[in-house]
This record gives structure tokens, C-alpha cells and sequence, in this order.
């Protein structure tokens, strides 16, 4: 089964443990400014939103780069720098239309989401499941059993 | 290790900042935050300074867990000696800025002297710069973050900053990062505003990453996380109610005092608690609570997100305060609201809006309110000496004072100085509802007797985060006891404020005591710190840490009669409910409390106590 990340907004509470255990994966560090998880608040709506490179199918960043530094993990999927070959010419950050791959100017690498080999960190350490890593298929699937319950209205009499 | 080992020290008087080594020797035995902070403390003021002079040092200081996955690890306090109490002032303060500071490379910050003119201190990594901040000066915490992102071209920026209230030199104003977490109490916002310090704007990127056991450490804080979640309070009832889930609660006890304290039990509860926060309102057809938010790297979450009614008289035509913000948690909610008989929820939020905008203790300030309305109502204090009226339950006399003490306007700069100062002035001194100074928090030391002894002896003034006898006295944790009783409080407060001193040391979060013990905690800092961190290590610490702090305190000036509590408390018995006819009775257990502290019967800790403690 091909999985991929799956973010549900509303359960997120800002607690920002996926950025530190991205980075603690990455790195080795607690690090959120070198997570490739980033939660954002929009403060005046009470809204925390986590964002993160979704894997494109027709990845931008990959097909823009000079290199063929961005590669498939063909075990998860994932478009992955290969750092031996990335150049930090950061064309693929100027490609990409989600801002999800950016330049790291400690490595002279760019940096993005390789979903950890297929244990994504972030959703492990997220305490609420606003972060899952499912079936890429049905992602939605959880939310059609929301709304087919509510559907069946013969049964609720 | 977890530590930076590094100590930035800001001299204000020379406009400097320099880099120095944390002393090894001290954190082996004070670990970090508020225990090493008040070392240093101690160890380089005056205990008899004026808090406000430039002789006062001000100390912002995380712990060895703050910015590590531990749950809850986000926690920064600031010490200094309060000018609300005289004594010394620790105040603790989550949000996101402790986190920050540490991953910038500092284990604390230490500020001493006094800027001639106003400045923040801009600290990027190890640059630490003093820039100037005219223009800054006159801002609330709110447009200082804005203006601090803009002008460093930095939305990841972290502030913790004070707003009107600190500049004024209001006694109980706080300190507020992230727009809504506070160093709270004491008037610790007052002592950087002497000192023309208006914010402190953090970016880290170096991170937390020196563990001494990072593989012990992830099971340590994987397993913590396990505890909090399947526990009752910290899994359900914090992240769905906040603090606020108290309210009722309390109430029903008789134990939530109501109009200054002349009642233990208030008619408007319910309209002011959590349950009413997530009602539907008329007006709107929305709910008051938009969401929780958490701390740091907490996964309890109780923070409250909430928005205001747009039609509600306080904010009509002010749009600038519709937006969702930080909402009410207990404390806020009964010291704005019950204090003062106020059950207009969202006259509570606008005021509680304003207390984070401009920085106040909403504890210090809506106690004070309550003394205001007392002192009103037995025609001390008229109309034309506070320019407005202000009887008991009035949502337009809270809102309009707010404002005018957060801008010392009029009647706003008294009602500032708190309420031990304003009721002496008005000749009223018993009126003030005040342990060492400080206002007390939303219990009644007479319903519940164990809270009574943990004002009265509590290191900073009238607080409930030195010895949560609530936990045991009302919730059974860790085992229930009678509210009513007084044998056996002294031994298990004692243990209570040794325990808290830890966990305020560790970068830890308070709340975790709802399901952790320090068996559940022990590991986190063990597996995190190099050196001997075992169970009867950390409780002596606890220990040392209380005994530091009273010996500073004794050397302030204050004496075992300042461990008491306002006659009301001690002479006139609670009028109705479950605590009918109960007084607090502090003669029956003080002399046992000293004695298990190893002090002499006049609160002062013996010599043998002192060198048992390595002091």
C-alpha cells in the first residue's frame, strides 16, 4: 500500500512536537527551525495549521532540477534530495508551488520531506492525530464515514 | 547534559552583553529555571534593594527540559525580587519563548542596571544586541511583537515584552510572550520597566540537542506522554474545559471566594465557567470557546482560544478585538469575575483581553478591583474620588478600570499599586485580601484549610502554584484528603512545595502533577542531565530551593508573622454552603509546619537545616 501524510487541521493544537521530532529524525537535535514540518497559526480565526511537502505525483521540484538531485524512494514514494548530488542552486524552491522544499545554508543543501522511510516521525509524535500517514487512496475515507453516517437517515428514527 | 551552559548577562547602565559559563557546580544543585535562577539571584543582590532601582537584577531563566520533546517542555521563569511583595518573585510563564531562548544557545538571561533611555534586546544565536526602543515605549505587548516582526523582517520571531502596565510601574504587572502566556505575578513586568527594558526578541536555530542519554530520553518522555493522555484530567479535562472546568466545581464546595471574600459562594458561577464557554450565545448563535491551544511541546493543550461578542457594550466599536485571542482560564475568569460579583462572561474577556494586551496580573488586578468595590460600598471610596461608580457586579466599572490602571489614568494609577497599598491608604488595611503584599488566587484558605497554610506560607505571597493542596483537598490526587481538616496538611504541603520547586526547575509544566508523579518525571530529567538526578536527590533539591528562597526572604525583612492570612480569613466564618461556619485556622498547623521544616518556632530555618541542605 502506498501511504502518504494526511493533516486534519482541526485536531492540531499547535504543540509543535512534529516539529522536534522532525528535526530530532533529521538531525539529531530538537530543532524546530530545522524541521521540514512547519505548523502555522492564524492567531484571530483559532486556527493551527500543519504543512509539509504532500508528494506531488508530477513533482515540481524534481522535474526542475538541473541535477537529478530529487529522486523517488521507490519503497514510499517520496521525492528525495540526495544530498551528494544537490547543488544548492535552489531552482527547485523557486519551482516548487507549496514552498515545501527550502535551502538549508548550514548543509548548502535544499531540504525537504522524505517521510523517514516510511515511520513519518512527525505523525508518531503527534499527540491528537492531526497528522496520520494512511492509505494514499482513501485519505479521504474517514470523512465519507463522517458524512455516510450522517446520510442514512432512516436509521436515526 | 541539556543545558547550553551558557549565561548571557545584560548590563543595562553599560549597555553590554556578554556571554559567560553556567556554574556547573550550582546546576548539580538547583538543575535549572527557577531553582538556578534564584541562586543567582541571591548570590548577587541586596536582599533590602528597592525593587524597582537599578540595584534589583531581573532573571529570565529556562530549564534543562525546556525546548526538548519532553511534554510540557517549554516553560521560562522570570526572578527577580517583586515590588508588589518585597520579596522574591518567580514567576513562570509557557508560550513558545522559553523554547526559543534555549534553542538560541542560552540557559538564561541575566539583567542588571538600568538603560537611560528605553531599549529591547534583539538576540539572534549568540548575538545579543541592546537596540534602542523610543519608539517602542508607549506600545502595548501586542503592537511591540508586530512591530518587532516588521522591523527584523522575522515572522518566526519569539517576544516576551511588557505593555503600558509595565512602563507605568503597575505593581502586578506581568510579562507577556507570545501574546497571551504571562510571568504573571508579583509585578515582575513592573521591574523591567524600571529598568527601561521594553521586550526581548528571541530567534534560535542552533536547537536543544546535547541529551545525555537520548535513547532513555525518548522512552522516558514517549512513556510521560502515555500517562498524560490516558489520565482523566490532563487526557480530557484540561484540553476540552481549560482551568475553567474549576469553576463550578469550586462554587459547589463553597470554596470560591466571592465580593473580596465576604462570600464562598457566588450566584453567577455557572454564566462565567467553562460550561458557559461552550454554550451557544443569543446574540451570535456562536460559542465563546473557539478552540484550545497548547504550550510548547505540551500534549494536554488547555490553553483557551475564544472571541468575543461583537455586540457585547466592551467591544462594539472596537473591531480591533473581535478576532479570536487568548480566552479565560480560571484564574482570570473568577479574580475578574467572582472577586468582584461580575457574571458577565464577556466583560470578562474584554477586561482579560486587555490584561494580555497591555500586560497586568489579572490575579493582583481584579483582587484589587474587588477591594475597590468593597470600600465603595461601605462609602470610603465615592464616585468623584474614582470618576466613575463601582458597586459590586458591575461589568462597566471592571471594564472602564482596566483600561484606566493598564494606562495610569486617574483612579487607575492607585488601584496599580494593589490592593495591600490602596486599603491602607484609604485607612482599610484589613479589607486587602493580601498574603505578603500578593492578592490571593480563586480559593478560599477558610473552605479548604491545607490552601490556607500554602498562602500563608507560601515563598512569594498569596499563590496556588507553590502547594496545590487543591489537588488532594478537592481532586484526591494524590490521595484525597478533607478539606476541612488540619491534621496532616503541614507534612503533605511541605511535600507539596518541595515537589513543585522541582518540577518549576526542570522546564516542566505544573499541570503534569495532575496525573505525573515525580516517578513519572524523575526519568525524563534523569535520562536528560548528566550527574546524579535520583528521586531522594530531586526532593532534597526541592527542599534547598524553599529553604534558599525563605532565607532570602527572611533577610528582605519579612518574619514568621507575615505567615498568615487577612483577619477576614482567620475571624469571620464562611456564610453558607458546605464550608458554613469554617474559619482558616493557621495557629493549628504553622508551629507543626516549622517544625518539619527544621525552622525555629519563629520561621526561621536552623543552622542544622541549613547545613543538612548544603546552604
Amino acid at each position: 500500500m502506498q501511504k502518504s501524510l494526511h493533516i486534519d487541521p482541526g485536531k492540531c493544537t499547535g504543540c509543535l512536537q512534529c516539529e522536534m521530532a522532525c528535526s530530532y529524525e533529521h538531525t539529531g537535535v530538537f530543532n524546530p527551525a530545522r524541521s521540514l514540518i512547519k505548523v502555522f497559526d492564524f492567531h484571530h480565526e483559532g486556527r493551527k495549521v500543519p504543512y509539509t511537502c504532500t508528494q506531488c505525483a508530477e513533482a515540481w521540484c524534481l522535474n526542475a532540477c538541473p541535477v537529478e538531485a530529487i529522486r523517488i524512494d521507490s519503497g514510499t514514494g517520496a521525492k528525495v534530495v540526495v544530498d551528494a548530488v544537490c547543488v544548492g542552486c535552489k531552482v527547485c524552491t523557486i519551482a516548487c508551488p507549496f514552498g515545501t522544499v527550502n535551502y538549508n545554508h548550514d548543509t548548502g543543501k535544499v531540504q525537504k520531506c522524505d517521510l523517514c522511510g516510511g515511520d513519518p516521525a512527525c505523525a508518531t509524535a503527534c499527540p491528537t492525530s492531526a497528522i496520520t500517514y494512511i492509505d494514499a487512496d482513501w485519505t479521504g475515507l474517514g470523512r465519507m464515514r463522517q458524512w455516510a453516517q450522517k446520510t442514512d437517515s432512516a436509521a436515526r428514527v | 547534559m541539556a543545558w547550553t551552559r551558557k549565561i548571557l548577562r545584560v548590563n543595562l547602565t553599560q549597555g553590554s552583553c556578554v556571554s559567560e559559563a553556567l556554574n556547573m557546580a550550582w546546576a548539580a544543585q538547583y538543575l535549572g529555571q527557577r531553582g538556578l535562577a534564584s541562586k543567582y539571584l541571591v548570590s548577587e543582590i541586596d536582599p533590602q534593594v528597592d525593587p524597582l532601582s537599578p540595584g534589583n537584577k531581573i532573571i529570565y531563566a529556562t530549564g534543562p527540559l525546556t525546548g526538548t520533546m519532553a511534554s510540557t517542555g517549554g516553560r521560562y521563569s522570570v526572578v527577580t525580587k517583586g515590588p508588589l511583595t518585597g520579596v522574591i518573585a518567580c514567576s513562570n510563564s509557557g508560550g513558545f519563548f522559553g523554547a526559543e531562548l534555549k534553542f538560541a544557545g542560552w540557559d538564561m538571561i541575566i539583567v542588571e542596571g538600568r538603560s537611560p533611555t528605553p531599549v529591547y534586546l534583539h538576540i539572534e544565536n549568540e548575538r545579543a544586541t541592546l537596540v534602542p526602543a523610543d519608539d517602542l515605549w508607549g506600545q502595548t505587548v501586542w503592537a511591540t511583537e508586530a512591530a518587532l516582526k516588521k522591523r527584523h523582517q522575522d515572522p518566526l520571531l519569539r517576544v516576551s515584552s511588557i505593555g503600558r502596565a509595565g512602563e507605568n510601574q503597575v505593581l502586578f504587572a506581568a510579562i507577556v510572550n507570545d501574546l497571551h502566556r504571562a510571568a504573571g505575578r508579583s509585578g515582575v513586568g513592573a521591574v523591567m520597566g524600571s529598568k527601561n527594558l521594553k521586550a526581548i526578541a528571541v530567534r534560535g536555530t542552533r536547537g536543544v540537542g546535547n541529551i545525555a542519554d537520548p535513547k532513555a530520553f525518548m522512552a522516558a518522555a514517549t512513556a510521560g506522554k502515555k500517562v498524560l493522555a490516558e489520565n482523566a484530567v490532563t487526557g480530557q479535562g484540561l484540553p476540552t474545559y481549560g482551568t475553567q472546568v474549576l469553576m463550578n466545581v469550586i462554587n459547589e464546595m463553597g470554596a470560591l471566594p466571592t465580593r473580596n471574600h465576604r462570600d464562598v459562594e457566588f450566584e453567577g458561577a455557572r454564566k462565567i465557567s467553562a460550561e458557559a464557554m461552550h454554550e451557544k450565545r443569543a446574540s451570535d448563535g456562536r460559542t465563546h470557546l473557539v478552540t484550545n491551544q497548547a504550550c510548547f511541546g505540551c500534549t494536554i493543550a488547555c490553553g483557551r482560544i475564544s472571541r468575543i461578542d461583537e455586540t457585547h457594550f466592551s467591544v462594539e466599536t472596537r473591531p480591533e478585538y473581535w478576532g479570536a485571542s487568548g480566552g479565560l482560564e480560571y484564574e482570570a475568569a473568577w479574580a475578574l469575575g467572582s472577586a468582584n460579583g461580575v457574571d458577565d462572561l464577556e466583560a470578562l474577556q474584554f477586561a482579560n483581553l486587555l490584561c494580555n494586551e497591555d500586560g497586568m496580573d489579572p490575579i493582583s488586578f481584579g483582587a484589587t478591583v474587588g477591594a475597590v468595590m468593597e470600600l465603595y460600598d461601605l462609602g470610603i471610596l465615592s464616585k468623584e474620588e474614582i470618576g466613575l461608580e463601582t458597586p459590586f457586579g458591575s461589568a462597566e466599572a471592571l471594564c472602564k478600570l482596566a483600561e484606566m490602571t493598564a494606562r495610569g489614568e486617574g483612579f487607575g494609577k492607585v488601584i496599580g499599586l494593589g490592593s495591600k497599598r490602596l486599603c491602607a491608604q484609604y485607612g482599610k488595611p484589613e479589607l486587602s485580601m493580601t498574603v505578603k503584599g500578593q492578592e490571593f488566587p480563586a480559593y478560599d484558605g477558610r473552605a479548604l484549610q491545607g490552601m490556607g497554610l500554602a498562602y500563608a506560607t507560601s515563598n512569594r505571597g498569596a499563590c496556588h502554584l507553590r502547594g496545590y493542596m487543591v489537588s488532594s483537598e478537592v481532586f484526591g490526587i494524590p490521595v484525597k484528603t478533607d478539606p476541612r481538616e488540619t491534621a496532616g496538611k503541614p507534612e503533605m504541603l511541605k511535600a507539596f512545595q518541595d515537589a513543585t520547586a522541582v518540577v518549576d526547575s526542570s522546564g516542566l509544566c505544573v499541570f503534569t502533577t495532575f496525573a505525573w508523579t515525580m516517578n513519572d518525571i524523575q526519568p525524563q530529567i534523569q535520562a536528560a542531565c548528566e550527574g546524579d538526578w535520583a528521586l531522594d536527590s530531586l526532593l532534597q533539591m526541592g527542599e534547598r530551593i524553599w529553604n534558599l528562597e525563605r532565607d532570602f526572604n527572611l533577610a528582605a525583612g519579612i518574619t514568621g508573622k507575615d505567615d498568615t492570612l487577612p483577619p477576614r480569613l482567620l475571624n469571620e466564618p464562611c456564610k453558607t454552603g458546605g464550608s458554613k461556619g469554617m474559619v482558616a485556622e493557621i495557629g493549628k498547623m504553622l508551629p507543626e509546619y516549622y517544625s518539619l521544616r527544621g525552622w525555629t518556632a519563629d520561621g526561621v530555618p536552623t543552622a542544622a537545616t541549613r547545613s543538612r541542605l548544603g546552604l
